[in-house]
């Protein structure tokens, strides 16, 4: 038989169990509409907790590390310029992790620059993920010339290249961290505007929209309480991923310079003030770069586990 | 559609012939250790050579996984948990997959709910088919592609050579199940099974597909499994009917029979639910509550929440399915008063009243 | 048959769908539904069979107001609601209410029941005053066979059959005069749409609301309609009071679908031959000419492509679109 293997082991029903209901005629039971009942929700997989964890220490040391540190990250120190890490200052400290080619303290720069990290990473992918949500809804609810001019536009702008076009505006802006913010989230709504158009166009088509049309409820009634929330779950899974993303695209953008003022630590900055020591004081380019390959990696792990944990025919 | 029973159908109790394909005391598991939950609780039934056997039910009876599990095709997480299936002889419930393979198409052939799913929608109807032919009989590419057209013509489907070049999507529902049944009997099986086949059709496409079937199970001599919800399509199509509640069976005997006289409170149940077409409008006499969570199936017989005759026993005691009368069997433990008493179906004496009544 | 003042008619109906056009092509119009009348009176149940495609379910979704018709009318009492004012159709809108196929699709599945069943007082104030809610709630889950205290759960903690009584009492929150059955029990297990049939049927011995009851299954229509209209390819081809219908099909395709519908006690009945119908139903792209039934009718000779047959009337409360109508008690399934 060439059946589609998918086909005799249909999906488990949507069917959930409650424990928490008394037994008797008439309670709400499970019903097995299927063949197979669902299985029990899934737990997050402990490595979704370790990088969970992780991702709450970074936050933690974006916010207080700098408090805590003795050296600051933008303070010259030429005497004790590219130290390895690991050796002793002048003054009789320790540079964990070495100082760069102006005897900044390395470990000082990278928590200065988590900081600008976290901030952007978040700040992006809440002012994008608003915009995107806010078209994206608009755009698979009401359809039409709406819909066609909103995915009209999201082509468009894809078309083109997002670093590009983030570095053209962050060129016209200036550098700021508030410019740069602009610039990422601009680059980024397209994305969160597809996801949710997506799920949009779905739950509209579904029965219960037409329901609450039948009782007269109006659009924004019908918006907020019918379609919204099925589009909670997949805007956030786009969300968590997008939050890495925007963090090498700022990093990208400082490493041009057109990022944060030079005045301000940033990944970007410090792997791009390395650059001419590679061969000579490794650590100044590649620590920075670690950590934010290790953030970006965490991110996606939680994001991941996120997707799988919220799965679709669960939240219906 | 009389004319196409045989005057005694055969019945799927141990005492007729070689069966063809026999389930013994079949369990199906869902999950392993703890939280493993029965689905199917001990199923024997014997399918006699030549025969269609109905196998009734609603949702969650386990209908549908006794019949995958005659294909080896239990979804993720299912297993045998315990019992046989005999196929002609061969133990084959605990076959491999590789195992299974040759036995599929050439032995057991299976028409699904919905074709539109089990039909590969990026390739052409034809090659689906000539597919069977030249990956499982060894034929050539363009002698495959001819019995393909040919066995299309087989199941009357209007313009084969060129509806062969045509995708799934591009048939109605009724053609797609008859490309399924074509596929299915391509290979000449010898069991072909059949797991709701109509429900997604329309009344007169219904008749259509059943009459087919019928058509090519005797032209081929074919041994048939017909799942269904649909007593009406069982009363016209079956030789037998299992009827199956909460992974159990309750009740299994000649159609005819079963249907008249059931023997089992639930198969009452289920026959008073259906609207009597001699007294309409008036109240339907439903079976109170609802079929029970396979992981909570009631102590005893697993129907007396909602049976009308449940007294004390039926709540400690699980009723054993036990010979009520030649090929019949019941799991009631009062099957005797079901079939005697007051439980019987109105009026089964009409049939004059009936017709000089219209 | 109830002889009170219709709540509801349908005056020479057409519903058109828009098929999407490609990027070189317009989108071409479909007509579903090509001129349908229907009288539904007060507290009675008019029953629309037909195959899939035929139109029933675009009938059904434009009488409660999800698609807007073609040309024709929707006469709720004596007020069009295709045309009327945006403030009217609001105010006449839970007047008429749906009950949906998929149980499982049809309610909000992030909303309690209690939600779900006030919400319509929300939207439509005056109805229930607030401090009511609760208590109107509670009387309106009794009446459908729910306990109040079931009232917090939300929709995945019930089963398909519960579920629907939810969107009973959902629909009958807004005291609606009908109320529209698309398919309602039909994803439903057969001992549990019995449950929900004999629902329905005290909900109107209480409320004398009318019932519009789309459905494909004869049997089921059969059992709870007062009178039935036949549907093919988008118009009536047989209409009347069910038990003239059903008892004495004169429609071809009515005796066709009557034939082909397999009941449990088949063996009972003198039954002739069943007649089974070549084909399938056209596409409503390109209806035939004449009678849209003659590609796949028995009965069918040359005048039936030129000349499209009237629905007319053939006995009292029976009307039939057939050149050759011819009443035929054996098809029927009345005793």
């Amino acid at each position: 038989m060439t059946v589609n293997p998918a086909s005799p082991a249909q999906a488990p029903e949507r069917a959930t169990a409650d424990p928490g209901t008394p037994a008797g005629p008439g309670t709400p039971t499970p019903e097995a509409n299927s063949a197979v009942p669902a299985p029990a929700r899934r737990r997050m997989p402990p490595r979704a907790w370790v990088a969970l964890g992780f991702l709450a220490l970074v936050v933690l040391g974006a916010a207080v590390g700098p408090l805590l540190l003795p050296y600051s990250a933008t303070e010259t120190d030429l005497p004790n310029r590219l130290l390895p890490p690991g050796a002793r200052l002048s003054d009789g400290g320790v540079a964990l992790l070495g100082t760069d080619q102006l005897g900044r303290d390395l470990l000082a720069q990278i928590l200065a620059g988590s900081r600008v990290s976290v901030i952007v990473g978040l700040a992006t992918v809440l002012i994008g993920g608003f915009a995107g949500l806010v078209l994206g809804l608009l755009a698979g609810y009401f359809g039409g010339w709406i819909d066609t001019l909103i995915s009209r536009l999201g082509d468009a702008q894809l078309a083109f290249p997002s670093v590009l076009l983030a570095i053209l505006i962050a060129g016209v802006l200036g550098p700021s961290l508030t410019n740069i913010i602009i610039a990422l989230a601009v680059t980024r709504w397209v994305i969160f505007a597809r996801v949710v158009r997506a799920s949009a166009l779905t739950v509209q088509g579904l029965e219960y929209v037409e329901s609450a049309r039948v009782v007269g409820a109006g659009h924004v009634r019908i918006l907020v309480r019918y379609i919204l929330p099925s589009c909670w779950a997949p805007l956030l899974v786009a969300g968590t991923a997008q939050i890495g993303l925007a963090m090498v695209a700022e990093a990208s953008l400082s490493f041009l310079g057109l990022g944060v003022p030079v005045t301000q630590a940033s990944w970007g900055a410090t792997i791009s003030d390395g650059r001419d020591y590679l061969s000579s004081a490794w650590w100044i380019s590649t620590l920075p770069g670690v950590a934010l390959a290790l953030v970006v990696v965490v991110v996606g792990l939680v994001s991941d586990a996120y997707r799988d944990h919220t799965d679709p025919r669960a939240a219906l | 559609m009389t004319d196409t029973r045989p005057p005694h159908g055969g019945t799927p109790t141990p005492t007729d012939g070689a069966p063809l394909i026999s389930l013994t005391d079949l369990r199906l598991t869902l999950g392993r250790g703890a939280g493993a939950v029965d689905l199917v609780r001990g199923v024997s039934l014997d399918v006699p050579q030549g025969t269609t056997v109905a196998v009734v039910g609603e949702s969650g009876s386990g209908k549908s996984l006794t019949a995958l599990s005659m294909m080896g095709l239990l979804p993720p997480g299912v297993t045998v948990g315990g019992g046989d299936i005999v196929f002609d002889g061969t133990p084959v419930a605990r076959l491999t997959e590789r195992e299974w393979q040759p036995l599929r198409g050439r032995q057991l052939g299976m028409i699904f709910q919905d074709p539109l799913s089990a039909l590969n929608p990026c390739i052409r109807v034809g090659d689906q088919i000539a597919e069977m032919f030249r990956l499982r009989a060894g034929l050539g590419r363009r002698e495959a592609r001819d019995r393909a057209v040919e066995s299309m013509v087989e199941v009357g489907i209007p313009d084969a050579e060129r509806r062969a070049r045509s995708y799934p999507h591009e048939f109605s529902g009724g053609m797609r199940q008859r490309v399924m049944i074509a596929m299915a009997l391509s290979l000449q099986p010898r069991l072909l099974i059949a797991d709701e086949p109509t429900t997604a059709l329309d009344v007169t496409v219904q008749a259509q597909i059943m009459r087919l079937l019928i058509a090519r199970k005797q032209a081929r001599g074919l041994t048939m499994i017909l799942i269904s919800h649909d007593l009406g399509v069982v009363s016209r199509s079956a030789d037998s009917v299992v009827v199956m509640y909460a992974g159990r069976v309750v009740e299994s005997g000649p159609s005819r029979e079963v249907l008249t006289r059931p023997a089992h409170p639930y198969t009452v149940g289920l026959m008073r639910s259906v609207p009597d077409r001699r007294r309409p409008g008036a109240a339907l006499e439903a079976i109170p509550g609802q079929p029970p969570d396979p992981r909570t199936v009631p102590s005893g017989c697993a129907f007396h929440p909602r049976c009308p005759m449940a007294r004390d026993r039926c709540r400690t005691e699980v009723p054993a399915l036990r010979p009520v009368g030649p090929a019949r069997a019941s799991a009631c433990h009062f099957a005797d008063e079901v079939v005697g008493g007051g439980a019987n179906l109105p009026e089964t004496n009409d049939a004059s009243e009936v017709s000089g009544h219209v | 048959m109830s002889e009170s003042t219709p709540v509801l008619r349908v005056k020479d109906l057409h519903v058109d769908y828009r098929l999407t056009g490609g990027l070189f092509s317009r989108g071409r119009r479909v007509r579903a539904v090509a001129g349908v009348d229907l009288v539904v009176p007060a507290g009675s149940t008019v029953g629309i069979v037909g195959e899939s495609g035929c139109g029933k379910s675009t009938l059904a979704r434009t009488i409660v107001g999800l698609l807007p018709p073609a040309s024709g009318q929707v006469l709720l009492g004596d007020v069009d609601l295709a045309t009327a004012s945006r403030a009217t159709r609001r105010r006449l809108r839970p007047d008429v209410q749906m009950v949906f196929q998929d149980p499982y699709a049809s309610l909000n599945p992030w909303m309690t029941v209690r939600d779900l069943i006030s919400e319509p007082w929300q939207i439509h104030p005056g109805i229930v005053p607030r401090e009511r809610w609760d208590a109107e709630v509670d009387r309106l889950l009794e009446l459908v066979g729910l306990r109040s205290s079931q009232r917090g759960l939300r929709p995945h903690q019930f089963s398909g059959g519960q579920r629907q009584r939810i969107c009973i009492a959902r629909s009958l929150a807004v005291r609606p005069k009908v109320i529209v059955c698309d398919e309602a029990v039909s994803a439903l297990d057969v001992s549990i749409r019995a449950q929900i049939l004999n629902l329905l049927r005290d909900v109107q011995a209480e409320t004398g609301v009318s019932y519009v009851f789309v459905s494909h299954d004869l049997g089921v229509v059969r059992h709870i309609a007062d009178s039935v209209a036949v549907m093919y390819l988008g118009r009536f081809v047989e209409q009347g009071r069910t038990d003239e219908v059903f008892g004495a099909p004169a429609h071809p395709y009515t005796q066709a679908l009557l034939s082909a519908a397999p009941a449990v006690d088949d063996w009972r009945h003198d039954r002739p031959e069943e007649i089974v119908l070549g084909g399938e139903v056209p596409s409503p792209l390109a209806p035939p000419s004449g009678c849209r039934f003659r590609t796949r009718c028995f009965k069918a000779r040359d005048s039936c492509a030129q000349i499209e047959p009237e629905l007319t009337d053939w006995a009292a409360g029976h009307q039939v679109a057939c050149h050759f109508a011819e009443a035929d008690a054996r098809y029927g399934i009345v005793g």
